[in-house]
This record gives structure tokens, sequence and C-alpha cells, in this order.
């Protein structure tokens, strides 16, 4: 993947969306790639709505502002569908990425996109409830994001995510994670 | 004058003449400036009555009250600018506010 | 002639990217107060210190009016330091800003570029740091968070040059590159330090032996000529930053330039801006090339001292130009960056036609869609259609 590609994340704040976001791109930093994670900058109010960005490019990336026409869209809360038009602005032939426990079928129509669009749901909630015990659906939903999308390699994601949370966590939380993400990886649907 | 730093031409110094950051490079050479011609009134001394309580010498602002071994000496006629709180201080009737152009007539 | 050095890759917020700088620079002194969004600078350095990493007598005091005083004082002693801050941080420091410099103390402050109230505003403008203007002090401006690393280390060394004793803001959009997380190259910390060296102070209050009086009262009779000395002192830090940036330059492999002139040489239409939007305008400048529009853009990396033959050099030969101002001049017409510019072209009797933006104030997000209607105008500025005058640019 040459071109840069944009990712818009929707979430409630405390879901962990901007650690997403900077996972993808310290993934594709570590592949030697470029790459910008930033969450909509505001006041952190915890459940409040939130976007936050991720860039990835092979060259360097100039531009800073939001991102406004993502080519993917990853939603980590399905009640934001009723609050906001998550795929404002996206491409024609965009991605979404959605937690949820309906199907592709039912998220497309809840979504109203068009066939050139490709939607794929992954229960992230239910895989972080049963793995790390906690409504934390950041790390499984980046794991489906990479199987749908490619934008970074499965490999080394996990390889990413070992040695980051290593630094952080015990290795309970870690194994729960890494399950998390391997759950999402096979279950996702699209 | 001090060693380090002639000021003598300083109403003629250029931008660059100053020391970087207006910095007086020669600090505590406020002594050499004699500010004793402001002096309206001078306070003067009578050691006799003078019980060595060292109120002048806490309440004077310009330092002008002289001491040795934790005794008064006299007064710093070159610093001190007459303000006269030494002689409202004093409770022993030691210091006295006179004229200046009559202490200098009786000189 | 340096080498290029061992760099390592990381993946860093324009406000990490000042701490390390910090870190490598092992301050005496950094007295600082938070302000969003500069608070994570000094809760990395805070945490530098309480890891050992760093020498540093690090005070916590209650304002931005204490923080720079006890800068001031600091750095009167003799101490290496440092401080930094934001929009109603940076105003309520405007009292001692002129004392720092007009005392020639070296204290180098990064300042993530803020609006200021009111409206309340914790969003990327250049109001509060063009507020501070005029104070003497050296200003610069990063794109990004390589840059924020960069241009700190120049200003480090910068400040503390024998030839320059002047303070440095070095200053990074509010959130757009204190807070994205982007790719970056960290020097090894020999070498950063190396380059950085030790502060030599001119004269420090601490030096017993040869005593000092700082912060002296100045009469009609030289305050006029010392604010002439400050004067020139400023604009002769100029060839010192040139030399420190381009022994970084070498050491980094990273270019340094006054002016930043993309595309300028044989552009047509050109954009002047400051700080994160000019990757914005870049990325168009380059979509309008591939259509035959020769675009052109100048991002002034050094606004104080200000470049002016940099800047006509790189405009020289332009149809039209326009400045992006992110701080107002209310009553004025040009803004902050408008006015220099248009100051550079006429005393170097270029009759470039210019127009003046505002864009982006309080965070108003800058788009390539804004970047394109200036192109579109300059073409017309230059056919006469349009005047210079001020706009507000994406403004409903």
């Amino acid at each position: 993947m040459s071109e840069l590609v944009e990712i818009r994340w929707h979430a409630r704040a405390g879901q962990g969306a901007v650690t997403a976001a900077k996972l993808v791109a310290e993934t594709a930093l570590s592949q030697g790639r470029y790459m910008q994670a930033m969450p909509e900058y505001g006041p952190e109010r915890t459940g409040a709505p939130l976007k936050a960005y991720t860039r990835v490019c092979d060259t360097p990336i100039e531009v800073h502002n939001n991102i406004t026409n993502p080519q993917i869209v990853v939603v980590l809360d399905e009640t934001l569908l009723d609050l906001e038009n998550v795929t404002e602005g996206m491409a024609q032939d965009g991605t979404v990425i959605l937690n949820t426990r309906m199907t592709p079928a039912e998220a497309r129509e809840k979504l109203g996109v068009s066939d050139k669009v490709t939607v794929a749901t992954v229960d992230a909630s239910g895989i972080a409830m049963a793995t790390i015990h906690r409504n934390i659906p950041n790390t499984p939903i980046v794991a489906a994001l990479s199987k749908v999308t490619g934008v970074i390699p499965y490999d080394e994601f996990v390889q990413h995510l070992k040695t980051t949370f290593g630094k952080k966590f015990s290795q309970q939380i870690i194994d729960a994670n890494l399950e998390s993400v391997k759950r999402a990886y096979e279950e996702v649907q699209q | 004058m001090s060693e380090k730093w002639n000021t003598d031409n300083f109403t003629e110094w250029k931008a660059e003449d100053f020391p970087i950051g207006a910095v007086c490079v020669d600090g505590g050479n406020s002594v050499e400036y004699i500010t004793g011609g402001w002096r309206a009134e001078r306070p003067v001394w009578t050691q006799e009555n003078c019980k060595n309580c060292m109120l002048c010498w806490v309440v004077c602002p310009d330092s002008s009250i002289l001491t040795a071994d934790g005794k008064m000496t006299g007064i710093d006629y070159d610093h001190c600018k007459g303000c006269g709180v030494c002689v409202k201080e004093c409770k022993f009737g030691a210091l006295e506010l006179v004229l200046e152009a009559d202490a200098k007539e009786a000189e | 002639m340096a080498e290029r050095a061992e760099q390592k890759i990381v993946s860093a917020t324009g406000n990490m990217m000042v701490t390390e700088a910090f870190r490598q620079a092992d301050p005496d002194v950094v007295c600082a107060y938070p302000i969003t969004p500069q608070t994570t600078i000094v809760e990395g350095f805070a945490k530098c210190v309480a890891n050992g990493q760093v020498h540093t007598e690090f005070v916590t005091v209650e304002s931005e009016h204490s923080s720079m005083s006890a800068c001031i004082g600091s750095a009167q002693a003799g101490a290496r330091t440092f401080t930094a801050t934001s929009s109603q941080g940076l105003a309520y420091m405007y009292e001692e800003l002129p004392i720092a410099a007009g005392m020639r103390l070296p204290i180098v402050m990064a300042n993530a570029n803020r609006a200021i109230s009111a409206p309340i505003n914790i969003h990327c403008d250049h109001s509060d740091v063009m507020g501070a203007r005029d104070t003497g002090w050296l200003l610069f401006f990063a794109e990004d968070a390589q840059e924020a690393y960069d241009n700190t280390m120049i200003a480090i060394r910068t400040a503390e040059d024998k030839d320059v004793q002047l303070p440095v803001m070095t200053t990074l959009d509010g959130f757009i590159t204190t807070h994205a997380m982007e790719r970056a190259e960290l020097m090894n910390d020999e070498a950063a330090k190396e380059f950085l060296g030790e502060r030599t102070p001119l004269f420090p209050l601490l030096d017993t032996e040869n005593p000092i009086a700082a912060g002296m009262f100045a009469d009609q009779d030289s305050y006029f000529e010392l604010h002439k000395a400050l004067r020139d002192a400023v604009t002769a830090s100029k060839p010192v930053i040139k030399r420190i940036g381009d022994e970084w330059a070498e050491l980094s492999g990273r270019p340094f330039d006054f002016v930043d002139a993309w595309g300028c040489d044989d552009a047509d239409y050109i954009i002047v801006v400051l700080g994160s939007a000019a990757g914005n305008a870049r990325h168009q400048a380059r979509l309008l090339r591939e259509k035959g529009v020769k675009a052109g853009v100048a991002r002034i990396r050094v606004f104080r001292p200000f470049p002016y033959e940099e800047l006509v050099a790189a405009l020289h030969g332009a149809k039209a130009v326009a400045v992006l101002d992110r701080s107002e001049n209310f009553g004025g017409e040009y803004g902050p960056v408008g006015l220099e510019v248009a100051t550079a072209l006429y005393n170097a009797k270029e009759t470039i036609p210019l127009k003046n933006y505002m864009f982006g104030l309080g965070g108003h997000d800058v788009t390539l869609e804004q970047m394109e209607q200036v192109y579109e105008d300059l073409e017309k500025l230059a056919a006469g259609t349009i005047d210079g005058s001020i706009e507000y640019l994406g403004n409903r």
C-alpha cells in the first residue's frame, strides 16, 4: 500500500480509540513507514463521543488537518450510529469496521451505504468482555481492521502489541489482549 | 571611579558601549556615589547621651550610622541624606537635627 | 565539518520531542506551570527529573508570572534555564518577557501556540506568540514534531552563544503538533550533548569574585541607547542562528533555512505561512503543479529576527503572493506576517500583488480546499480582478 491511507475512528472516550489509532500508526512505523495519529482535540470526558485519526504512508506526510475524507472508518461503539453520520465524507469505495453483534448485511442496512462500500462487523466488545473482562474493544478491532483492509500486517501488529504492552502490563493482561486479537481476527465478518 | 569600569563619558556612550544586558559590571559601587549633598538638615550625634541601643542603625535607610565593635562611632555624612528618622527614633536625646547651612557655618 | 550522527527513529508527539531536547540539554533549572496544550512537556520533563535522567532543579511555581520571574533570576545567576507555556500563560508572563530580553538572559521557552480568550479556546492559533512578538525574544516556528525538536536544539545553542545572549521562544502548534504522534528522528544522546555543550554565563550573579548588579535602572540618558543595543543584538543573532542551524543540519541530515522555500524558484503563485499549516499548502501546491499551475510555498521558520532577504529572494519573480496569518490585528488591515511581507517587498522595490488571509483561528480546521481557494484567488489577484484586502479564509 503506497498511497496515503486515512483512517477515522469513532468511539466514546475511555474505549481506547486513541490507543488504537496509535497502535496502527506505530505498527506502520515499525515497518519503516510514515504515520500520524491524533485524537480530535478537545476536553477529555469519559463517555463523550470522540473521533481519532490515523494516517499511514510510505512517504513523509505533510498534511496536518483533521481527516474529513477517510478511506477507512472504524466505529468502536454502535450506539454512535444513532448520534452521528459516521460515514460522512468517506470514500465511495471505503471500508467501515463496526463493533457490533449485527451481521454485515444488517450493519450495511443500518449505515445506508452503497454496495461499493465494504462493511465488516465484529463483536469486539463481546470478545473484550470474554478475554480482557472489560469493555475496551480497541485491540480486537485493530485485528479486524488488519484482516479486512491490510493497512497493517497482522503479524507485525501482534509483534508490536507484545513489545509495547510488554513494557506496561502484566503477562496476564498481555495474554488476554493477544487472545482478544486472535479471536477478532478469526471472527470478523464481511 | 572604579578600576573595572570607567563611566566618565557615560552620557556619550553609544548602544554598543554599554555592557550586555545593562549590567553594572562593578557591583557594590554605590558607596562611590556621594548623596550627602542632598541634605537640607543633618543629624548631630552627642556621644555622652548615647546608650548604643543601635535603634538609629536599624532604621537608617542609607546605612549611614557608623559602628565599630557593636558601638556607634559617628555618622557617614557622605551618604546621610538628612531624613531625620534616626533623630525621631532616638530615645536618649543623643541625636539632634540641625539646619545644614548652620552646621556648615559652624564648621 | 561534523559527520552525520547516529539517530533513532521514534514515534513521538511534538511535546515529547521538546521534552527529549530538554532532557538531552540537562538544564540546571526549569521553572514551569502547566497549561493545555503545553502540559505534557513539563509533565514529561518532571518524569525525567524524578527518574534521575537529568540534574535539574525543577521549580514548581504558582503561576506563569512566577515561572518567568524565577527563570530570570536563575538565568542571571548563571544557570541553563528552560520553561514552557501556552496562551493565557504566555500572556500572564508578558510583564517579564521584555525583562528577560532586556537583561540579555538566554532562557529557552517552548510555547504551544494556542488561541487567546475570549471566548475560551484551547486550540491552535498564533495569537499568544504574536502578542509577545515585540519583546526582544527570538521566535522560531516548527512545522512538525521533528522540527519542534530540531528548533529547540538550535534555540538552546543560539540563546547561549556568546554573541547572542538572548531568550528564544521555540514554538509549536497547539494540539496539531504538540499532540499528534508522528515519525521523527532523535539524535543519540552523546552527539546531542556534544552539540549543546554547556552554558558559559557572561555575568553570573553567583560569581562572588566579580560582583555585579543586574536589572538596572536606566533613565532618559541611556534607556534609548540600550533599546538600540537590544535591537542590534536581535538583528545580529541572524548569522549565528544560520551557523548553528547549519551545524545541526550537518549532524542530523535535516536542512535548516530561515525560509523553507518550496517550489519558489519558478513559482507564479506563492503562499507565505508559518507552522503546521505549511504542509497543507505544500500538498495543495504539489497537486496544482501536476495540473501545470506553478505553485510555491514559502514557510517562515525563524520569525525573529525576520529573514527579509531570504523571503524576498523566495518571492522574487512571482506573479502574486498570499500571506496566511493565524493571529489578528483588529482594526489594522494586515496581520503580523502580512505586515512583515509587505515591508520586505516594499523595501526591496518589489511590486508583486499581495493578499492577506486570516485562517485557522482557535483551531479552525485548515483544509486543502482553503489552500486551493487561495491559489485560485492569486490568479485573480495577478489578473487584477480582485484586490489584496484581508479575508477570513473558510469563514461561514
